[in-house]
């Protein structure tokens, strides 16, 4: 486990106790508005059924962690709502905008939706500065100084403005992962999605990427984060999700989830994870 | 808590479009209208030109006869080729004296053919045959005069015979001077380094023409008048000053690869330089610069064709000069799509087993 | 065995001249100084006993050394020049007449085989199976035969089928094809077509301007010019035709016409250098096309997923994030291959085109006999070429690494 569970636990003004067993039916979510509405997804490798019937709503300022052994789909899962994967059953709406094979309505998509992945994938050939300003620039068409000055505010909120001018290769994995986490806050995202955002990196490195994303979560930003760091799923999650199989094995409050996961695979998988 | 037992979903079929021949077609031949356009106007010009080629080359094709005037005016006249494949292939060798040249093909496809396979036994003393002895063998094979063997002049050798033997000997010559030049190169005497530099970086700025006309015609006079060489011999003397600065760079590409502590390792162990490069280094290094040496070779292959310049009969030259015979006149598309073919089917072969190499190399 | 210390008391002058040469050869700083300096006296002796060599048989085949030689008159024609030649110049200007055609042929091939080349590698990668597989197939032919056979394929097999000038093919009444080459037209610059000429490239260079103004206008503020491409179309159409009604200019092209057996006039390329052309450009394209290939596909997957995550186009994916770094992996090979094209071009002789190794280390040699000079200028002459252009390179290289890290 990361060292993270030995922080004071943060002020989690957004918690309430009451909600949780509401959030767990797919179906009523309907009363309050969707941001991410995923019914009847199924994805395919080939002959490999990787996402079986996925339903899932997701409200503005939720933040939503899942976690399952490798394999089990939750990467594809979250790269299929900004449409980096294709899905040939069900269908995914995201803020209103149905995903389509349109290219348009994938670039809305895309517009409204950050990614941070788990090899960081900034652009070598690019300055921080450059990578960060890099679409507000040619997809929100703003001018360079703007742009420049909204980045560099996002540069100082994941406290690295003094790196501004270097190049990625000059900087280590945590400070990357930052830069990473605020291009695509530079975009305004409705929601950020985490790909393992943690798993590349050094564990001494981990808490600063850490704190930067419990920052966001505290600010009310749309979260769904695949990660192994159960700490932080304590912390911020308002739910977990459980996947195995390519299917969604429980959701739950991040409490009711880890004291008394109902199935015997969440068991397990929570012992292999809580224990070393 | 609500016992709550998770029934699994099982696994489906992926539906019908998403998987089989039409979903595979749709997504790798029509993706989008562009994608369709470019699968249509391919499909069209293949069926546009496929068939009849097929009809020129097989269907309406003579493969036998004694003059152009046997062949069929439409089909392809491969009688030119069965006619003379005794030439191609030895060039003018006396014919009662071929079996030499037939032991000489054998020799290269047995070793080739333990060297390649993963079961066959004593790979080491094979592959020090190949590199050693084989040239030398190889050479008084064929040139003779000796052990009651007829003498046969360089100058009648030709054909795929000499493309091959120019090559190899090229290629297997060259490699210790490639291997001295690498070292050389990357010494740490700067007198040394220099010239070892020197040397590669002049005969890799020039092109082999040059140099096959400098052994042709210049070589003759760098050494004492009593001293000739013949023919083949300035060539083959050319081919490898020009393909150890060649090999010298595969070479040196491995020796960067290899690790620096390798190096302190032996230092630290009390070897000396050539003790350390020969029993740590270079063995590991040369594991790493055989795809690069057989990429080298294939060059070299392509390039002992232009040995016609200065008037040796290789594969290529041979056919070029059968096609100017009086009985023979038109039929240079198939002379030439024959070389090719040859030539094709040996480069083609050693590129995809340099790359097999590779592949295993990365694992 | 005797004992080494009883030795030295009984002979004392030579074991410590051999103990000195011993600790000599084994003084780390000593030893390297002496083998360089025996390497040096072998290269020195081997250059002395050529250079010894050479004078001899020289002086006995009555050859004299220098070079002298080029101011004399030449007395050969050559098929193509692009300066003023004939049998009356000098040996000197046969020199500079192989090097301009060796230039032009290696220009023009370079210029074909990147552009053949880029597409070849990007339909290599294409997602489109039958135009990946038949890119690949184009690859795989052409690179694994000898560049000179397909040198004689295109100038004996097919430029030597075609018809006869009578029956040249022909395109319209200008362009004409047939064994002796291909014609074209040759616009001839009159009173008037030189403003229309010049206004041409002003109205592109104009165009161009607004197009990096308005770029730039975009990045900086956010806001482009409306209508800005109307603009451009604008220019490029208008400032030449205009000037063209205001100078009253007429186009006069001097075509190519059947006069005795062959055609006069216009431009011709003769068919030893399309031949040449042909066979080095689709050569030479299969390499580039694997270079490009191997360049684009250095590029991480995860960059072009994480420049469309953040919403940008393909068309914007593919300038601002893949191409840039696919370059700096192309660059370095790509110049290797220019290097072996130029090096290649020298093939020319085979088929008798008229570049610095056919005119000058053929027909120039062979007339003069000055073997040593004669080779030695070809080589330079590439030397120059190909150290240049490494240089150049290892500047290039330089800076890349400085930036990346």
């Amino acid at each position: 486990m990361s060292d993270y569970l030995d922080e004071p636990r943060l002020q989690k003004p957004l918690k309430k106790d009451g909600q949780p067993e509401v959030t767990i039916q797919r179906e009523s979510a309907t009363e309050q508005a969707s941001l991410i509405e995923i019914s009847g997804l199924n994805k395919w490798y080939g002959q490999f059924h990787v996402l079986r019937d996925i339903n899932l709503n997701v409200k503005k300022g939720e933040k939503i962690v899942i976690c399952g052994p490798s394999g089990s789909g939750k990467s594809t899962l979250i790269r299929c709502i900004n449409c980096l994967e294709e899905h040939q059953e069900g269908s995914i709406v995201v803020d209103g905008t149905r995903l389509t094979n349109d290219l348009k309505n994938i670039e809305t998509i895309r517009r409204e939706v950050g990614m941070v992945f788990q090899q960081f994938n900034l652009f070598p050939h690019l300055t921080i500065l450059e990578n960060c300003t890099l679409a507000p620039i040619w997809v929100r068409k703003q001018s360079r100084k703007e742009a420049e000055k909204v980045a560099m505010e996002y540069l100082e909120r994941v406290r690295i403005p003094d790196q501004a001018n270097k190049y990625p290769g000059q900087l280590s994995g945590g400070q990357q992962q930052r830069v990473a986490i605020a291009r695509s806050l530079c975009m305004n995202p409705e929601v950020m999605l985490f790909d393992e955002p943690t798993s590349a990196l050094d564990p001494e490195m981990i808490k600063e990427v850490l704190d930067v994303m419990i920052e966001l979560a505290q600010e009310g930003m749309t979260m769904l984060c695949v990660t192994h760091e159960m700490g932080f799923a304590r912390t911020v999650a308002d739910r977990v999700i459980f996947m195995d199989e390519g299917q969604i094995i429980e959701q739950a409050p991040p409490e009711a989830f880890f004291s008394h996961p109902r199935s015997e695979r969440t068991r397990k998988f929570l012992g292999q994870v809580l224990n070393h | 808590m609500i016992s709550h037992d998770i029934t699994m979903i099982p696994a489906r079929e992926p539906p019908a479009r998403a998987v089989g021949v039409m979903a595979w077609v749709r997504n790798n031949l029509f993706a989008n209208p562009l994608s369709a356009l470019a699968t249509l106007l391919i499909a069209y010009s293949l069926y546009l030109f496929v068939p009849p080629l097929v009809q020129w080359a097989f269907m309406d094709a003579t493969w036998f006869g004694e003059s152009s005037s046997d062949c069929s005016s439409d089909g392809a006249c491969w009688a030119f080729i069965t006619a003379r494949l005794d030439q191609f292939i030895y060039g003018f060798y006396p014919e009662e004296q071929q079996w030499r040249a037939d032991l000489f093909f054998a020799q290269l496809a047995i070793l080739i053919a333990w060297l390649s396979f993963k079961v066959t036994p004593g790979k080491k003393w094979v592959l020090g045959y190949s590199l050693i002895l084989m040239p030398v063998v190889s050479w008084f094979l064929l040139y003779g005069d000796l052990l009651g063997l007829e003498k046969v002049e360089t100058h009648q050798w030709g054909g795929l015979m000499l493309t091959l033997l120019l090559a190899l000997c090229g290629m297997i010559a060259s490699l210790p001077f490639g291997v001295l030049l690498a070292l050389g190169r990357r010494s740490n005497m700067p007198v040394i380094r220099s010239l070892c530099t020197a040397y590669i970086e002049l005969w890799r700025g020039v092109p082999l023409i040059t140099v096959l006309f400098m052994a042709s015609v210049m070589l003759p006079l760098f050494v004492p008048e009593e001293v000739v060489f013949d023919k083949l011999l300035r060539a083959l003397i050319g081919i490898i000053l020009f393909q150890a600065a060649y090999m010298a760079e595969v070479v040196r590409g491995g020796l960067q690869a290899i690790p620096k502590g390798q190096f302190e390792a032996f230092n630290s162990l009390g070897l000396s330089y050539w003790q350390g490069m020969i029993m740590i280094i270079l063995p590991q290094a040369m594991r790493l610069v055989i795809p690069g040496v057989v990429n080298t070779f294939i060059a070299l292959f392509k390039d002992t064709s232009l040995v016609l310049v200065i008037g040796l009969f290789d594969l290529l030259a041979i056919i070029q000069a059968g096609l100017n015979d009086p009985a023979w006149l038109g039929n240079s598309v198939e002379g030439y799509l024959f070389a090719g073919l040859v030539f094709w089917v040996f480069c083609f072969g050693m590129s995809k087993y340099s790359q097999r190499l590779e592949q295993q190399l990365h694992r | 065995m005797s004992d080494p210390e009883h030795v030295s008391h009984k002979k004392n002058a030579t074991p410590s001249l051999v103990k000195e040469a011993l600790r000599l050869w084994r003084d780390a700083s000593f030893r390297p100084l002496f083998m360089q300096g025996v390497v040096v006296l072998v290269v020195v002796m081997l250059g002395v006993w050529v250079i010894n060599n050479t004078m001899n048989n020289l002086e006995h085949r009555g050859i004299s050394t220098g070079f002298d030689f080029l101011s004399q008159e030449a007395g050969f024609g050559i098929i193509q020049s692009l300066v003023e030649y004939d049998e009356s110049h000098s040996y000197g200007r046969t020199f500079v007449v192989g090097i301009l055609n060796t230039l032009l042929v290696s220009g023009l091939g370079i210029f074909f085989a990147t552009i053949l080349g880029f597409l070849i590698g990007v339909a290599r990668l294409s997602s489109n199976w039958l135009l990946a597989r038949m890119a690949s197939v184009f690859i795989e032919t052409f690179r694994n035969i000898p560049l000179l056979l397909q040198i004689f394929f295109w100038y004996f097999a097919v430029l030597a089928a075609l018809p006869h000038p009578r029956q040249s093919f022909a395109l319209g009444e200008s362009v004409f094809l047939n064994l002796r080459g291909l014609f074209l037209p040759k616009p001839i610059i009159e009173q008037g077509l030189l403003p229309v000429m010049v206004s041409c490239l002003v109205a592109i260079g104009l165009a161009l301007f607004l197009r990096s103004i308005n770029q730039k206008r975009r990045v900086e503020t956010g806001k482009s010019i409306s209508g800005a491409p109307w603009y451009m179309a604008a220019l490029l159409a208008g400032i030449p035709v205009l000037t063209w009604h205001l100078s009253g200019a007429s186009l006069v092209l001097d075509t190519p016409e059947l006069k005795g057996f062959n055609f006069r006039g216009g431009i011709s390329i003769i068919p030893e250098l399309g031949a040449l052309l042909l066979a080095l450009t689709i050569y030479t394209s299969a390499f580039i096309a694997e270079v490009v290939r191997a360049g684009i596909e250095s590029v991480q997957k995860g960059q072009k997923e994480a420049a469309a995550s953040l919403g940008l186009k393909p068309g914007k994916v593919l300038t601002l994030v893949v191409i840039p770094q696919a370059m700096k992996v192309i660059i370095p090979p790509l110049t290797n291959q220019y290097l072996n094209l130029a090096k290649n071009s020298s093939l020319a002789t085979a088929i008798g085109y008229p570049d610095l190794v056919s005119v000058f280390a053929g027909t120039t040699l062979n007339q003069t006999g000055q073997a040593v000079e004669v080779i030695a200028m070809t080589m330079a002459v590439y030397l120059t070429i190909s150290l240049s252009v490494s240089l150049l390179m290892n500047i290039y290289n330089k800076r890349v690494a400085l930036i990346e890290r």
